[in-house]
């Protein structure tokens, strides 16, 4: 069980969460990961990978600057973007505007267990360390995902 | 017949990789009873330990939030769909005296 999940981006994309970071800053950004979860029965551990973006509006309007808010009516939609690519959403992405890239306990309290939680740190408004989470079973904690950020191009279907 | 209540991805791995499960139920609380006691660990993601429904966890009934119906007592007969669906927050949470000042 202690074996770290590996998540795969491309650099194209890996760019776009950055982007979305700068832009919102100083609030912070949302959206959802598509993509494949490579999981499977097989013995090896195989890198999930996230193939497209789905990038959304925070709902937090109250207090944007640090914290962020994706409606159920957002998840359903962002679930049938992912069906009509043949993907899934394997995760979210937000952004810590002035704060490292690490889930405060109000994350984790928030959290949803098999999702792939992506955090992009985003400092005086340049986006800096990009990291990725998975909560613990017991909701105790949180592990940390590799994140491979690779040079080819995305495959998009 | 009876009550099915569809399972949401994150929560697939706990309920035996289903995405969905019926059960007889005459109400959402029924339902979801059902469901905890067949797969036990959903029950710490779904509920909190004083057994709320967690805020991020949102459950309609035929498509009807069940917050502006009868909440967990919201009644259900055969052929109703239970649909649980997450909502999704987080953020860097800065110390409450910067959330004051906004």
């Amino acid at each position: 069980m202690a074996e770290t999940t590996k998540l795969w981006i491309s650099e194209d994309l890996a760019e776009k969460i950055r982007g979305h970071g700068a832009e919102t800053y100083p609030h912070e950004c949302c959206g959802a990961l598509l993509g494949r979860d490579g999981n499977s029965e097989e013995a090896q551990v195989q890198p999930r990978e996230i193939l497209e973006l789905f990038p959304l509006l925070n709902r937090r309007e109250d207090s944007p600057h640090n914290r962020f808010s994706v409606t159920p009516q957002d998840v359903l939609s962002a679930d049938k973007a992912a069906q009509v690519l043949g993907l899934e959403v394997i995760g979210w992405y937000h952004s810590h505007p002035d704060h490292p890239a690490k889930p405060s306990e109000y994350d984790r309290e928030h959290a949803w267990p098999w999702y792939s939680y992506l955090i992009v740190s985003v400092e005086r408004g340049a986006p800096q360390q990009m990291t990725s989470w998975r909560l613990n079973e017991d909701r105790a904690g949180y592990s940390q995902e590799t994140i491979e950020i690779r040079s080819s191009a995305p495959v998009r279907s | 017949m009876a009550v099915k209540v569809l399972i949401p991805t994150p929560l697939r791995p706990h309920a035996g990789g289903k995405a969905a499960a019926e059960f007889p139920a005459k109400s959402v609380a029924e339902a979801l009873s059902h469901l905890t006691a067949e797969f036990a660990d959903l029950k710490r993601h779904l509920f909190t330990e004083d057994g709320k429904l967690r805020s991020f966890v949102n459950v309609y009934v035929n498509g009807e939030d069940i917050r502006y119906l009868a909440q967990e007592n919201t009644p259900t007969k055969d052929g109703d769909t239970i649909n649980i669906i997450p909502s999704i927050a987080g953020g860097s949470g800065l110390s409450q005296a910067t959330e004051v000042r906004y």
